[in-house]
């Protein structure tokens, strides 16, 4: 522990969009051979401030020191060059390209492309990091763990001496988290600066040497080396809770905030009555190009009144699956009853009127339309239905008055109802997705990933409302997420996918944890 | 509400500035273009005010020429509100000039023996529709490709059409040859035949049919579950199956709507003004259309004063072009200098808007930044 | 149906198929650039038709063809510039903005012929083609093929230096990459913007080119409109070749022979109406298409500004 400058150092930097401040004078070092953990919930700041670092966007104030210098960032390629190298949470690869050739992406010194230097480095690098890959591989191919590992060779063939890894394990089964962990002890080794940007505490404790602490846009601590090694993990969590919440009074008040860093919550079995309520037998969902479907016939049956899980990491067959019981995509052999009705040959719109609802993950890309105003689009799933469509004509009142219903029942924070969807929040457009998929009599609705990228009040509100939906026992849900704490807290059952495979149905007891984490293992993925 | 949810207001701007900056943003792109083609005019050594005077006086101010500018206008209402339809619901439909001589070739080869045998009313109604169903026909490949296969349009449109123009002279000179004429053309509509006029004008019913398709586009638009769906599928085509529209239908059906109502501007040209149709004969309306389209930002109601301005300027100045000695193809440039300006508008508007302040909730604002940060 | 297998219709056909599909393959490889990068130029026509005028009244003036050929490319390249200062520097839409450019163009090219040759109706003089010592004594394909003008071989060579940039270089590399997800080029540290104006600019200089070429050896005379739809062939034939020079070169000389059927199967003594001869090209695309009915492959950034930050 030497007093070398710091690999790179943020001084008071501040950086405001429109209307929000995202980072209020955060001051951050971190020194060569360390991983340092930035922790903060969803929306504290913390990817705009490594976007700062990155050379994506520009501070507004404060000052960037690396080993020591001042230095500005204007663009990505400074960044590059002053060795600041960043893998962001979503693959910032090129699928159709193949790995050798996203490897060569930016390194455009001459004419001609240097196929032989980059595969020399390739193989110096995956054997130095102890992972493999194959060069001529598409990317689009490789599971999402391989892809980040292509995506560190390629920030250390550039030379980076600083790299920022973005909530790099939401994508990974364990055994792909215990790989990223030998990458960064030999990183460590190398010298080389990490920062890693994560929401998990538990994660934070396991791979962190030290540990920043964002909360709406400030740092409110840093955690040294001597404490994280030395306390149990709940006296971290303690330290944690203190540094964000001072004062026992606002502590208090803001104990359900802090729900997210709990340790998974028990929640209590509900005996299942009747038939089922959605009911796949023998299902199978192919996947698109280079995607995993749902490959193995897959069975599984959701009583009325309660919340049947599905885990597994993402890439799994997931979206498939959801769509493939939504309609939106075909399936290929087996059986799908909805109450006793079978669906399989029914169209997406005749399933709605069944009572199956799809709350889907892409909020922007198809779970509104972006142009159109709020009010249309809580509506837009009874597009021809009376009240709003009387013989096909549009009673504008009668939307009007059930859309200012929904946004005082779900508080969708919108300037007025003729808004375009495309520009409130992420938060703010779930609800609206939500409110519009729980209307109407819903009886089995699919959630794929309903709090990601959520903050936490929004996150709880909509965590709520899976648990009132089946309150009176007369509907159901199916939620699907890589959030295993989450589906503990909110599911009877949990069902493990992997590789598009069910690996079997875990009740919510003590234990279950475990059971699911095996069962994911046991997929074999990476 | 904490203060973190606090809502930023933006600062009000008074009624009266909003709407003359809304006419400003409107208008300003034509006032730009005719200085700009009146300088290039300057250029060449032609005198630009008695250029405009006289487009405005043989086009606008004269009863003559007022009657041919309504004329005019009759095809290319109904084919803007036909390029409106299929562009407002995602589909570029760019086919349109196959779609208009076809159904043009055969109203006028059916035109003819029609009247012959039917009683007037009927037959011209029949032919309407005859018109109507040609321009929707020539859409099916390209719809049901799309629909089906998701083949894209602007391929299937484009050859589609240039099929379809190469077919209408086949047409013509093949089983609507008139061999009454030494050119190839189809048999003449005796002129009583034609669309009657307006009392007391020699404007021929063809407005009135085009002002009523396009009061009845806008309305199915704004106001029927159709349109909507026809909107969601222009906004959003992941959305638009995500919400369980049948999309292929609607895709079907707005194409054949967008053809049909192309097909009706060649019928009621056809029916109002011709009466027969040459070989080779080709408007060429499409190209223009698509900029008085874009620049009414595929709204209805905007396009028909764009489209008068537009015949104006056809009619006023073929006879400007005529005495400054110069071809028509004038009022080509000016078109494309009136979407180049409001092009350039538009960037200027946003640009502002973004630096300016808006109504948001405090914690997140556009969906770039917000991106960012999740 | 045997008057189709003489050596003169034969001879017709190839000629026809190279002169006709010249300027389809300048543009089309231009268009190719263009949309691999993620530009779609729906005013390429305006590239090719400023460019015939350019390319005219330059040879006409200076009575060579070579420096018409020159001007050809610089006017193509003026036309470019406006698509990258609106739609790549500004963001603003490709489609409104290549329908503004074809306007313009045409309207303008019109009345500046007026106003210079309203009356005078010049014509250039035949360009020199080339004699290939042996290959263009072979029977039937011999003059047709290898002895046209130059610059046709130099259209040819085209292709192969085309398909060596895209797969070979850092720069093809840059450009597809552009064209596919612009937002990892970026993060990678490469300059998306100006990666689309090279690659914009590449396209009007080759269309500016294949409409001099229409121009200068095709007709010996600038006519307004003279480039009547070519320019949207070739971005059909761009989008078909899907980023494969040597299937663009392919459907620019299978359109070619098309569109100059009429003359080939006239010497045949044929009598096809030219209608059906020139629907020809396009009803097989449509077969095509029908039969493999397959998405497009198109690059999934096409026709998309690239905004940093945004989705």
């Amino acid at each position: 522990m030497g007093e070398a400058p710091a690999a790179v150092e943020l001084r008071s930097i501040s950086k405001s969009f429109p209307g929000v401040l995202a980072n209020d004078e955060v001051s951050l070092a971190v020194r060569r051979g360390e991983v340092h953990c930035l922790l903060g919930e969803n929306g504290a700041g913390k990817s705009t401030l490594m976007s700062v670092l990155a050379g994506l966007h520009q501070p507004d104030g404060g000052e960037i020191r690396v080993d020591g210098r001042r230095v500005t960032i204007g663009c990505p390629r400074e960044a590059i060059d002053l060795g600041i190298g960043m893998v962001h949470q979503h693959s910032s690869l090129i699928p159709v390209f193949t790995v050798l050739e996203n490897l060569l992406l930016g390194r455009g010194k001459g004419l001609r492309l240097k196929t032989g230097e980059a595969l020399a480095a390739l193989n110096e690098l995956s054997a130095l990091l102890g992972v493999t890959v194959d060069p001529s591989v598409q990317v689009g191919r490789l599971s999402l763990g391989e892809q980040q590992q292509l995506e560190i060779v390629r920030a250390l063939w550039r030379g980076s001496r600083v790299l920022i890894l973005d909530e790099p394990t939401s994508m990974l089964t364990p055994k792909g988290v215990e790989g990223l962990q030998r990458v960064l002890a030999q990183l460590k080794r190398q010298g080389l600066a990490v920062i890693f940007i994560t929401h998990k505490l538990r994660e934070a404790f396991d791979i962190g040497d030290r540990m920043s602490v964002l909360r709406r846009g400030r740092l409110v601590g840093t955690i040294d080396e001597a404490t994280m090694r030395g306390g149990t993990f709940a006296e971290l969590r303690q330290m944690v809770v203190d540094l964000m919440f001072p004062g026992e009074a606002a502590r208090l008040a803001r104990v359900a905030e802090m729900r997210g860093f709990e340790g998974p919550m028990r929640h209590t079995r509900r005996p299942a009555a009747g038939p089922p309520l959605l009911e796949l037998s023998d299902v199978l969902v192919p996947g698109a190009r280079g995607e995993v479907g749902i490959d193995e016939p897959l069975s599984l049956a959701v009583y009325a009144g309660e919340v049947v899980g599905v885990a597994g990491v993402d890439g799994n067959g997931q979206r498939p699956l959801a769509e493939g019981i939504a309609g939106q995509r075909r399936v290929t052999a087996g059986d799908i009853r909805l109450a006793g009705t079978t669906v399989r040959a029914l169209s997406i719109g005749a399933r709605q009127r069944l009572g199956l609802r799809y709350v889907t993950d892409d909020r922007l890309g198809e779970g509104v339309a972006p142009p159109l105003s709020v009010a249309l689009n809580l509506v837009s799933k009874r597009i021809g239905a009376p009240p709003f469509w009387v013989h096909g004509r549009t009673r504008k009142t009668a939307i009007e008055r059930h859309a200012r219903a929904l946004v005082a029942e779900y508080d969708i924070m919108t300037p007025t109802l003729d808004t375009p969807a495309g520009s409130l929040s992420g938060g703010t457009l779930q609800k609206v997705v939500v409110a519009r998929e729980l209307s109407f009599g819903p009886k089995v609705v699919v959630f794929n990933k309903p709090t990601h990228g959520l903050d936490v009040k929004t996150t709880a509100m909509v965590r709520d409302r899976i648990g009132r939906l089946v309150e009176d026992g007369a509907a159901a849900a199916l939620v699907i997420s890589t959030d295993l704490e989450e589906l503990l807290e909110l599911c009877d059952r949990v069902a493990v996918l992997s590789c598009g495979r069910l690996m079997g149905v875990v009740e919510n007891l003590p234990g279950a944890e475990q059971e699911i984490g095996a069962l994911m293992i046991g997929g074999g993925d990476e | 509400m904490s203060e973190a949810e606090t809502r930023v207001a933006s600062p009000p701007r008074a009624t009266s500035v909003r709407v003359l900056t809304g006419i400003w943003h409107g208008f300003g792109p034509i006032v730009y273009a005719l200085v700009a083609g009146g300088m290039l005019l300057l250029l060449m050594g032609r005198d630009p005010i008695s250029f405009y005077a006289t487009t405005i006086d043989s086009g606008l101010l004269s009863q003559a020429g007022l009657e041919q500018s309504i004329i005019r206008m009759a095809p290319l209402l109904l084919m803007s509100a036909g390029l409106i339809v299929a562009f407002q619901a995602g589909l570029w439909n760019i086919g349109g000039d196959g779609q208009f001589l076809i159904a043009a070739a055969v109203v006028a080869g059916l035109g003819a023996p029609l009247m012959g045998v039917l009683p007037y009313w009927l037959a011209l109604a029949l032919l309407c529709v005859i018109g109507f169903a040609a321009g929707a026909t020539w859409t099916i490949v390209p719809s049901v490709l799309k629909a089906w296969y998701g083949v894209n349009e602007i391929i299937t449109t484009l050859m589609v059409g240039f099929i379809g123009i190469r077919l209408a002279n086949l047409l013509i000179k093949g089983p609507f040859l008139s061999d009454r004429s030494l050119v190839p053309q189809t048999d003449v509509i005796p002129f009583k035949y034609l669309l009657p006029y307006l009392p007391g004008t020699r404007i021929h019913l063809g407005i009135v049919v085009a002002l009523a398709a396009l009061t009845a586009v806008h309305y199915m638009q704004t106001r029927t579950s159709y349109g909507l769906s026809l909107r969601m599928l222009g906004a959003s085509h992941k959305a638009a199956v995500h919400a369980g529209l049948d999309v292929k239908r609607d895709i079907v059906t707005a194409f054949a709507l967008s053809g049909g109502l192309i097909g009706l501007a060649a019928a009621v040209e056809v029916l109002g003004v011709w009466g027969y149709v040459r070989a080779d004969w080709n408007p060429a309306f499409g190209l223009t259309l698509f900029a008085l389209v874009f620049l009414a930002r595929l709204n209805v109601k905007l396009v028909i004063p764009l489209v008068a301005f537009f015949a104006v300027l056809s009619i006023g100045g073929h006879e400007a072009a005529r005495r400054a000695d110069l071809p028509n193809d004038f009022l080509l440039l000016l078109i494309g200098l009136i979407l180049f300006f409001m092009v350039f508008t538009e960037w200027v508007r946003t640009k502002r808007w973004t630096a300016g302040m808006r109504l948001r909730p405090a914690r997140r604002t556009s969906k770039r930044e917000a991106a960012l940060d999740e | 149906m045997s008057s189709l297998l003489t050596s003169e219709f034969l001879a017709a056909l190839i000629s026809g198929a190279v002169i006709a599909g010249a300027p389809l393959l300048f543009a089309a490889l231009g268009e190719t650039v263009s949309e691999q990068g993620g530009v779609l130029n729906i005013g390429l026509e305006g590239m090719m038709l400023f460019g015939a005028y350019g390319g005219f009244v330059v040879a006409h003036w200076t009575g060579s063809s070579w420096i018409g050929f020159l001007a050809a490319i610089v006017a193509g390249l003026l036309v470019a510039l406006l698509m990258v200062v609106f739609c790549v520097r500004m963001g603003r839409d490709q489609i409104v903005v290549g329908i503004a450019i074809l306007l313009a163009v045409e309207g303008l090219t019109s009345l500046l012929h007026a106003a210079q040759f309203g009356t005078s109706y010049p014509r250039l003089g035949a360009v020199p083609t080339v004699r290939v010592p042996w290959l263009t004594d072979v029977p039937i394909v011999g003059s047709s093929f290898f002895g046209q003008p130059a610059i046709v071989y130099i259209g040819i060579a085209l292709v192969g230096v085309s398909w060596w940039v895209l797969s070979r270089t850092n720069a093809g590399l840059h450009l597809r990459a552009a064209g596919w997800k612009p937002a990892a080029l970026d993060n990678a540290g490469v300059d998306v913007l100006r990666v689309r104006t090279v690659a914009v600019l590449v396209t009007g200089a080759l269309a500016g080119l294949g409409g001099g070429y229409m121009a200068i050896v095709v007709a010996g005379v600038f006519v307004p409109f003279m480039t009547g739809g070519v320019g949207f062939i070739a971005i059909v034939i761009a989008m078909l070749g899907r980023g494969r020079p040597l299937w663009v070169a392919v459907g620019a000389f299978l359109f070619g022979a098309a569109l100059s059927s009429a003359t080939s199967l006239q010497l045949a003594g044929v009598n096809v109406p030219t209608d059906v001869v020139q629907m020809l090209p396009f009803v097989t695309v449509i077969l095509a298409l029908i039969v493999f009915a397959r998405q497009s492959y198109l690059p999934s950034a096409l026709a998309t500004p690239y905004v940093r930050g945004g989705r």
